[in-house]
């Protein structure tokens, strides 16, 4: 069997990516279940200690192509370099972040490829399958599992003919961990010039402001957060009052996002981040699954709800049922009263 | 020198507002308690496409959906708002795609119209929220991808340039043409539809809407053929037959659960003021709030 790729982003302080480690992670824990080697793919340019930022978490070998020219991210040069190389690799897995990067050039490589992509799971296993029709079985699979259509259905997903088998996963779904301090691999540097056409190079980059995250909710400890319960953009205020004065963070469902009453940066579930704080205070969230994903981890999750039968009540370890209005600011009034 | 301009649309049931009625009992989704909608994102694409028929004289938006018959409803939608034409592939052979499958069936729809400036579409469905479709047309029709595009900043005949609304910040690029972009959710809204638009395609068919009324269009067609909304089978659009549908699908989907949530010991609250003050001591004095 061949090995478990991942590629790497490059940010734009010149390291590699939070997501990418994190799949590097997961793909060093898939490659030991199939007994084969983690690859990993980078592009860019005077990024600082490569080796010895991924060698620990267990990379094996360090695919680089090193060239100003792939520094910022361009679709057409990263697409030919990463399709190039799986031809000659021909990995069995690859794995990208969900990223604006990873979910602009994983399906076009796909595509070339003619192998099947899964965006945005939330967990990857390996399996064995049997084909019903004709009984042909299938050992060692990539089990690409996602919350699907609409509600409660969690679909796993197959690719049984095709590969690589391809899969894109958000930040902070699966988590970074280091092998061993020790653990070393090799580099092998990509001629550019051999992976690229000058017409890759045809896009302009004019102008780039690239800030860094204001919003922080992936690494808070106490998240608050807002769904479509909360009404309006108005009452939502009250989310970032109580979140103020117990010094947690602000997140908002998908449903309160698109509402407006909320920045879609601090939308927590499938489509957004995933989080796992110790204290979670969800307020007029109705709880659907892709929701759930995101932050069914963390360590004490109180709900407030109207609704006595809302799905987020079955894994809240508090449930207020009782209007949001009412509840938070007495929420806000009796953690004064107690930390004077 | 007239500017081609191709919309690509999706019909979609409305997943954002999931009401208590659109769940059943066993937890799988009740279709029917969804209406069909025109996909969101495909709208800022829509009109980010009539943003540069404004600016560029002669140019013409062609709808391409791929879908049930019934999608129709949305190449008259993108009409009454300022398309001039559109097309629907529809075909059995095409039900179960996967996005490798759909991006094919798609940019073989658009190699049968001929030469073409740009292809804009939403960046995603909300029905799978996937945002593949798009790269993987542009890869099939080998031509550069702008995707997360926001805004034009600059359009003429020979270039354009899109403010790409990225993760943490923007990026404003410029390609020559052909190319194709897919639109973010923070683009313009589309404009409303137009009195004069709405009058001139209302009664604008395709040939299976006009079988299921009985009608005969051969004569209103022949006077006035932009009425004609077109439907392409996979053999109109010179598909093969094993990149279609669920065999052309590389993906399979092994399992589908739902997922059945089993109670934990969860503390019934109410919102009275002793309840919430003893649970605010509970947090404080077990430290998870400080």
């Amino acid at each position: 069997m061949n090995n478990v790729f991942v590629y790497c982003e490059v940010t734009e302080e010149k390291l590699i990516a939070d997501v990418s480690l994190e799949l590097v992670s997961k793909g060093r824990k898939l490659a030991n279940e199939l007994d084969v080697k983690l690859e990993v793919i980078v592009c860019g340019d005077g990024i600082k200690d490569i080796e010895g930022i991924l060698y620990p978490y267990g990379v094996d070998v360090i695919n680089y192509a090193k060239d100003s020219r792939l520094f910022p991210y361009q679709t057409l040069p990263h697409f030919s370099i990463v399709t190039k190389l799986f031809q000659e690799k021909k990995p069995e897995i690859a794995l990208f972040g969900a990223t604006s990067v990873g979910r602009d050039l994983a399906p076009r490589i796909a595509s070339f490829l003619r192998t099947g992509l899964t965006a945005d799971c939330t967990t990857l296993e390996i399996g064995n399958h049997t084909e019903n029709k004709t009984g042909k079985e299938y050992k060692n699979l990539l089990y690409q599992i996602r919350p699907a259509f609409g509600g409660n259905i969690i679909a796993t997903i197959i690719n049984p003919d095709c590969r690589p088998q391809m899969a894109t996963v958000r930040e902070g779904v699966m988590k970074k961990e280091i092998v061993s301090a020790k653990y070393k691999g090799v580099i092998n540097f990509l001629k550019v010039e051999d992976y690229t056409k000058n017409d890759d190079f045809c896009l302009k980059i004019i102008e780039r402001h690239i800030e860094e995250q204001k919003i922080n909710i992936k690494g808070a400890q106490i998240i608050v957060c807002g769904g479509y319960g909360m009404g309006s953009k108005e009452n939502f205020k009250l989310v970032h009052e109580l979140a103020d004065v117990i010094q947690g963070e602000v997140g908002g469902t998908r449903a309160a996002s698109d509402a407006g009453m909320t920045e879609h940066d601090r939308q927590i579930g499938q489509t957004g981040v995933t989080v796992r704080p110790k204290l979670y205070i969800a307020c007029g969230v109705s709880g659907a699954v892709q929701h759930r994903v995101g932050m069914q981890d963390s360590s004490k999750i109180i709900s407030i709800n109207t609704d006595p039968n809302a799905p987020i009540n079955k894994i809240a370890d508090y449930t207020i049922i009782g209007d949001v209005l009412e509840v938070l600011p007495k929420m806000i009034k009796y953690y004064k009263a107690n930390t004077k | 020198m007239s500017f081609k301009i191709i919309v690509l649309a999706k019909q979609v049931p409305d997943t954002r507002n999931v009401g208590k009625d659109a769940m059943k009992e066993d937890g799988t989704v009740n279709r029917a308690a969804l209406p069909a909608i025109f996909n969101p994102e495909d709208l800022n694409a829509l009109e980010m496409a009539l943003h540069i028929k404004d600016n560029i004289k002669d140019s013409t938006i062609t709808i391409i959906t791929m879908g049930p018959s019934r999608a129709a409803e949305i190449v008259r939608e993108a009409m009454y708002r300022g398309a001039d034409n559109g097309v629907v592939v529809s075909d059995r052979k095409v039900a179960g795609s996967d996005t490798l499958a759909t991006s094919y069936t798609i940019a073989q729809a658009v190699k049968k119209l001929g030469k073409f400036d740009l292809v804009i579409a939403g960046r995603q469905a909300i029905d799978g929220d996937t945002a593949q479709v798009g790269p993987q047309t542009a890869e099939k029709l080998e031509c550069p991808q702008i995707t997360y595009a926001e805004e034009v900043i600059m359009v003429n005949e020979d270039k354009i340039q899109i403010k790409r609304r990225l993760e943490n910040g923007i990026e404003i690029v410029e390609s020559k043409y052909p190319c194709l972009i897919t639109v973010h959710g923070s683009a313009k809204e589309c404009r409303a539809r137009h009195a004069k638009y709405l009058m001139k395609f209302k009664k604008a068919k395709s040939n299976s809407e006009l079988q299921e009324l009985g009608q005969d269009y051969s004569a209103i067609w022949n006077e006035k053929p932009y009425l004609k909304i077109e439907e392409w089978s996979a053999a109109d659009i010179m598909a093969e037959d094993s990149r279609l549908g669920l065999t052309g699908s590389p993906t399979k989907v092994k399992k589908i659960e739902n997922v059945v949530l089993t109670q934990k010991e969860s503390k019934i609250l109410t919102p009275n003021d002793e309840d919430i003050n003893n649970l605010m001591k509970e947090l404080i004095s077990s430290h998870i709030l400080g």
